[in-house]
């Protein structure tokens, strides 16, 4: 079966006890997330077997992809099934964070003014919440208060920088693809190792940007709409640059190893690809939520 | 000699017990799986349906308590959409596109075998939540805030296992995608693609769209009753009616994914009865794409008496009955198929006829709701039950009873007692009608759904439907019995089974070869 690589040729990979072994990791992590929250403390305990075991599960499952890989038996249609693969991945995605969006879009454009007495919201305000006047974002923990005064986070601050340093990581994982292209292995590492640690200061200047939320502007998870759009699409961004950086040092990892040629990189590819999706979800951050 | 490169050398021969069902990679295993997986579920939800029809056979309160009756409801919706017509479409997808385009196996069959294997767990989930303290959830299976944050301990299960079940959605769609748009055989061009091919790409691109909303949708819900958050209190600025627009972005396109594939099954077997090609199978391709984008701007039909501004009402109204022309094209071209054609009426041609006149009916009671001021008056009425059940089960389920019987030969080799199946198709059919027909008419005349009493002037209408329903439920024993006896034997099925089909799974000897199509056939 040496002569695999033709198009006229078709691989099947071999059976895997990987995926059985996810069902039953992701299945017991949440049967102990459900159970803590249901406040029993031990289902912490659970929650953390289920996260080793489809941690094992991600190593092993990969680990074999890579091997396979690297022992060249992928022919070009494998590596195209790939490439959709991840392609539509990545639009599931967006879709997660366009329900986020949606909310904040709703809560501002609809919610809040019908709350402040506008159009319809006239009795609701009347009775409900005489008195209420509604500014996004002023007063957008909404006409209880909830969560106490808080004061928003200002754009032109570290969310500003952050800014600045996505798009520079953007921009060096590039140069590290045009190194790849051009079998320039030293640009190839030197460009994973910089869009690493932009991410990484990224990540470290959004916890520090948490801590002075919580602890010098009392905005919290909990502070209305405003506290609950800003803290979760914030949130499941920084946890999918977390994500993407951990994807990155791999690839890095790889490459040290002399993983990847020129011509064929998938791996590379679709992590670069996830990282230019995480780049652009920021943008529609910054401009909406922190900005506008 | 295979041109299937293994790193192992199996060909033709499979690995047995664990290593094949819980390892396998094999398309037609998984699609076993989906199948049996779909139809085990389809009796589970069944027996749920049959104790909220026990309870309404008579007004007042005699068999269950409230909660347990509205429990019901809720798990009886939650596992025939998620555990009965969606696992069943895809186990034909699973069967039939490698089959149908010319490849061997799916395209990534690997995250295929994971699509499967979460069901079980996400159901075991899902319906533990019936032992638990507070009960299993009671709110509807549309989770509307802030009702469904009364839920007890089965709350968090809840979320999870919707969590738990988009992933398995959403991986098998790109797997689904995956394949039709890279492992087509040479000169399977997309406008020479068999319907069925067709209708699950577009639901697959549904699935990828909207099963990602739906997680966002009750993270939300979970982050509002246990993190504080205030996307549905109204105190805290957010808005209860942001979950149902959330909620039916995805469900109304949800809608659409449980019926399109059955459309891609009846327009395979109108044709091969006709003994003609399908009329209009362009038109065919780009209704399906109409509604699939129409699909996407119609979701506020559902919340009309939530009050909404007067445009909002009016251009929902309107693009919702828009729906009716893509929909109208597609039930005149079966009938254009069968018009002048050599007919015979085998089971899945009977199932098929029946689905084109029942879902029709669905389709009418659909546009009537879709009318704004006569759906201030059906809504939330036995009239919306009756409704979605005539697109859902004379729809999505005679369907993949259609699908069930036309490639049963295929699958396992052997032809189905034609006989048994046309007595099952008469019961099923009959008693359908004598369950749903009657809803039309207590709704109209203002029996709420959702409750497990009602006006004594409902009684006679609720027996007849009680009646019905058991009936149904006792028919589907025949059907069990019809497949399992066909998969132990029976007479030998040919590899073009039926004279008048047409298409490459036919070429295939029946059964097919482990591996579907080892070298890709030519496709003129
Ligand atoms: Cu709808």
């Amino acid at each position: 079966m040496a002569h695999a690589q033709s198009q006229e040729h078709y691989y099947i990979p071999h059976g895997s006890h990987w995926p059985i072994i996810g069902s039953i990791g992701v299945a017991t992590m949440m049967v102990g997330g459900a159970t803590w929250l249901n406040g029993a403390e031990q289902g912490r305990i659970v929650l953390m077997i289920g996260a080793i075991i489809t941690l094992s599960m991600v190593f092993g499952w990969f680990g074999t992809v890579i091997r396979e890989s690297e022992s060249g038996i992928y022919n070009d249609q494998v590596d195209r099934s790939f490439r959709w693969g991840m392609v539509w991945f990545i639009f599931s995605e967006v879709m997660f964070f366009g329900a986020f969006f949606g909310a904040l879009y709703y809560a501002r454009i609809w919610s809040m003014p019908w709350l402040g007495g506008e159009g319809a919201g006239v009795a609701t305000q009347f009775f409900l919440w005489p008195g209420f006047e509604a500014m996004w974002p002023q007063t957008a923990n909404g006409p209880a208060q909830i969560g106490g005064e808080f004061k928003v986070m200002e754009a032109w601050g570290i969310p500003a920088i952050n800014t600045l340093i996505l798009l520079s990581s953007g921009a060096t994982v590039t140069w590290a693809h045009w190194g790849l292209k051009a079998n320039k292995r030293a640009q190839l590492i030197l460009g994973l190792i910089l869009t690493i640690a932009l991410g990484v200061l990224f990540i470290s200047l959004q916890a520090t940007e948490y801590v002075h939320a919580y602890h010098e502007l009392n905005l919290t998870l909990e502070s209305g709409i405003y506290g609950s759009t800003f803290f979760m699409l914030t949130g499941f961004h920084g946890l999918h640059v977390t994500l993407g950086a951990i994807m990155l040092t791999v690839i890095l990892l790889r490459s040290i190893l002399g993983h990847f040629t020129p011509e064929h990189h998938f791996g590379f590819e679709a992590v670069a690809w996830y990282w230019h999706f995480v780049d652009v979800v920021w943008l529609g951050l910054f401009i909406f939520v922190y900005w506008l | 000699m295979s041109a299937v490169a293994h790193d192992d050398a199996h060909h033709e021969q499979h690995p047995y017990w664990i290593k094949r069902w819980l390892f396998t990679t094999n398309h037609k295993d998984i699609g076993t799986l989906y199948l049996w997986l779909s139809l085990l579920m389809f009796f589970i939800g069944g027996i749920m349906a049959l104790i909220v029809r026990t309870e309404l056979f008579q007004p007042g309160l005699q068999f269950v308590d409230p909660q347990f009756f509205l429990s019901m409801t809720t798990m009886h919706a939650l596992v025939m959409i998620f555990g009965v017509i969606m696992p069943g479409f895809v186990g034909l997808a699973n069967w039939l596109i490698p089959m149908m385009i010319g490849a061997p196996d799916m395209a990534l069959p690997r995250m295929n075998n994971w699509s499967f294997w979460i069901l079980p767990f996400a159901f075991a989930m899902l319906l533990s939540t019936l032992f638990m303290d507070g009960g299993a959830p009671a709110a509807g299976w549309t989770m509307y805030a802030p009702l469904v944050l009364q839920t007890g301990a089965a709350f968090p299960f809840l979320v999870f296992s919707i969590h738990f079940m988009g992933l398995s959605s959403i991986l098998g769609a790109i797997n689904i995608i995956a394949t039709i748009l890279n492992m087509r055989a040479p000169g399977m061009t997309l406008m020479k693609m068999p319907l069925f091919v067709w209708t699950w790409l577009i639901t697959a691109y549904l699935l990828i769209a909207v099963m990602p909303v739906l997680a966002g949708a009750v993270t939300m819900l979970l982050t509002d009753k246990y993190f504080g958050t205030s996307f549905f209190n109204a105190a805290g600025g957010g808005d209860p009616v942001l979950f149902q627009h959330v909620f039916w972005f995805f469900g109304h396109p949800e809608v659409y994914i449980l019926i399109l594939p059955s459309f891609g099954v009846i327009s395979s077997i109108v044709p091969t009865f006709a003994r003609k090609p399908l009329f209009g199978y362009a038109s065919m391709v780009y209704a399906t794409a109409s509604i699939a984008f129409l699909s996407f701007i119609v979701w506020s039909h559902h919340m009309f008496t939530v009050g909404m501004p007067l445009a909002g009402l009016l251009f929902f109204m309107f693009a919702t009955m828009l729906i009716a022309v893509p929909t109208g094209v597609k039930v005149f071209n079966w009938v254009a198929t069968m018009w002048r054609g050599s007919l015979t009426f085998e089971t899945p041609m009977l199932f098929a006829i029946a689905f084109i006149v029942l879902f029709t009916i669905g389709g009418f009671s659909g546009l009537m709701l879709a009318i704004v001021p006569a759906d201030f008056q059906y809504q939330d009425t036995y009239f919306v039950v009756a409704h979605f059940h005539y697109v859902l089960v004379p729809g999505s389920i005679f369907a993949l009873m259609a699908a069930v019987y036309y490639w049963l030969p295929k699958w396992t080799g052997h032809m189905y007692n034609e006989r048994l199946g046309k007595w099952h198709f008469w019961l099923t059919t009959i008693f359908v009608n004598l369950t749903f027909f009657p809803m039309h008419f207590v709704g109209l005349a203002g029996m709420p759904r959702r409750i497990p009493d009602y006006a004594l002037q409902f009684t006679e209408y609720n027996m007849i439907e009680t009646i019905g329903a058991f009936g149904f439920g006792l028919s589907q024993l025949l059907f069990v019995y019809i497949v399992v006896q066909t998969i132990r034997g029976g007479e030998k099925a040919t590899a073009q089974v039926w004279d008048g089909a047409r298409g490459l799974e036919w070429t295939l000897p029946s059964p097919p070869p482990y591996h579907s199509f080892t070298t890709a056939p030519e496709v003129k």
